[in-house]
């Protein structure tokens, strides 16, 4: 694939917390256009920090990260970036600060330079794409945990980003709002990255999947092969593999 | 938790431009909390109370904010009286209630009660949300109006915060007594709600930037003066020059 197909690419990414070893190690990441990719590892295995790297919320010691074919060094080139890339956070009452609904679909267009009626009608848009009409007027605080994952995924989309980040989607939600993020998400014809530790929920939503670990990623595989069906029971969110197809990939259980 | 129960409505009040409700709630209290003779001050509980009455509200939940501040007033009746210095009007044992230290106690009585009436009538008939508009509209910091929008949006977060904070001790069998060890569990999880605060500010600002934030919020608000507004200017401003005719003006 040519330059201009690569949307995000790391090169030799170290970074470490204060005083601890590094979370990330010699990391190397690439996102191409047209990709659904998975990223599934463990707490504190630096999945989060990762994504918190590309969007320049945090500074890596050294390495280099490339945007759109550019490499992306100031605050200038990070602005950029995070017009063109959207990003979940984990906990939804981060995203959601305003306190109705309409104001903080409204917020990114506004701050991209839209007029009040531009913002406004692309919020209604966005909320009838995601079958939440009518919610313009609730206040942030008041809906459910469902909600505001909705919302907040409104909120990125209503900048019409080029590709997504995903910090663990799911959790802690129920099994509708489950299968409508996963419906949503399928339906997308953009890039995303999801990072997750939900293997049935990465094998859902994305063709390949990664794993971070002794912060490196390694290629797991194709999630079609990787999984082929659907589990109901709790083992399946630990992350593990068909002995008939993997038997040489780690942590090969079942 | 806060409902902005009296936000909605739909009286001539509540359809009124709230940058006008500002301003005019600002000039009346400042008038009412400056008055000092007695019948201008009544007469503005009274007309404080034709505000409310013309919101349409429910009468117990007004009644139950003002029963919250006359709370804090009944103190204020039983020290006021005794300690200040004045003419007494009558002996509580060994200690003399001073006319004046009744005088005052009936003032700042009526003044609060007026001032709050006025506020819920024409403040609390909008949302947070719309005040944080039009407070932005009346070129007010953006830094104070996003103090509020965000300690509005935010105060319940922490409130779960805490709460779940108190029910882990609790369960682990935490019982509040007045002891060293309540002292130092109470310290202890203050502290921890501070920490908590502090990160979930900063992932707060990073969700921001990454939506764009540069530093400027803008408003989606657009409000226009009608002539309702224009109406109520006059009813306002005929009121308020009332309560200056009651005040300077001697009736003989």
């Amino acid at each position: 694939m040519g330059e201009n197909s690569v949307i995000i690419q790391l090169e030799n990414i170290v970074f470490s917390y204060a005083g601890s070893k590094p979370v990330l190690d010699d990391l190397c990441f690439t996102l191409e256009e047209g990709t659904k990719l998975g990223l599934i590892g463990q707490n504190g295995s630096g999945k989060t920090t990762m994504l918190h790297i590309i969007m320049g919320l945090l500074k890596p010691s050294s390495g280099t990260i490339r945007a759109f074919g550019k490499p992306i060094e100031t605050k200038k080139d990070f602005l950029e970036v995070r017009r063109k890339i959207g990003f979940l956070f984990q906990d939804a009452d981060d995203q959601l600060f305003c306190p109705t609904v309409l104001e903080d679909i409204a917020f990114g267009p506004l701050n991209l330079g839209k007029s009040p009626t531009e913002a406004r009608k692309m919020v209604m848009e966005t909320l009838e794409r995601l079958n939440l009409k009518g919610f313009e007027e609730r206040v942030t605080h008041k809906l459910s945990g469902g909600e505001k994952k909705l919302v907040a995924l409104a909120t990125v989309l209503v900048m019409e980003p080029k590709a997504l980040l995903l910090d663990e989607p799911t959790t802690g939600l129920d099994e509708d709002t489950n299968i409508r993020i996963i419906t949503l998400l399928n339906q997308l014809d953009i890039s995303y990255v999801i990072v997750s530790h939900e293997y049935d929920f990465l094998a859902q939503t994305t063709r390949e999947i990664y794993g971070i670990h002794d912060g490196r990623i390694s290629y797991h595989g194709d999630s079609n092969t990787l999984h082929s069906h659907y589990h109901k029971h709790a083992a399946a969110r630990t992350p593990h593999h068909h002995r008939a197809l993997h038997a040489d990939v780690e942590g090969a259980c079942c | 938790m806060l409902q902005e129960q009296f936000s909605t409505g739909n009286s001539q009040i509540h359809r009124l431009d709230p940058r006008f409700k500002v301003v005019v709630a600002t000039v009346y209290a400042f008038v009412v909390a400056l008055s000092n003779r007695f019948p201008a001050l009544i007469a503005a509980l009274i007309f404080s109370f034709a505000l409310v009455g013309l919101c349409r509200l429910d009468f117990l939940e007004v009644a139950k904010r003002i029963a919250l501040v006359n709370g804090f007033i009944i103190f204020l009746w039983l020290v006021v009286p005794l300690t200040f210095a004045g003419q007494p009007l009558f002996y509580l044992g060994p200690f003399g209630v001073s006319s004046e230290g009744v005088l005052v106690s009936a003032r700042i009585t009526l003044k609060s009660n007026a001032i709050l009436l006025a506020f819920i009538a024409l403040i609390a008939s909008s949302t947070v949300a719309t005040l944080g508009s039009a407070l932005s509209r009346l070129r007010i910091p953006e830094k104070i109006i996003y103090l509020l929008l965000l300690n509005y949006r935010y105060i319940f977060v922490m409130e779960e915060e805490y709460r779940r904070l108190l029910r882990s001790a609790s369960i682990r069998g935490f019982r509040p007594t007045s002891n060293l060890h309540t002292y130092k569990t109470y310290a202890y999880l203050i502290g921890m709600l501070f920490v908590r605060a502090s990160d979930r500010a900063e992932r707060v600002y990073k969700a921001m930037l990454c939506r764009g934030f540069a530093g400027r919020f803008y408003s989606l608000h657009e409000f226009s003066f009608s002539r309702l507004d224009l109406i109520w200017l006059v009813v306002m401003t005929i009121a308020i020059i009332g309560l200056e005719i009651l005040e300077w003006v001697k009736i003989a």
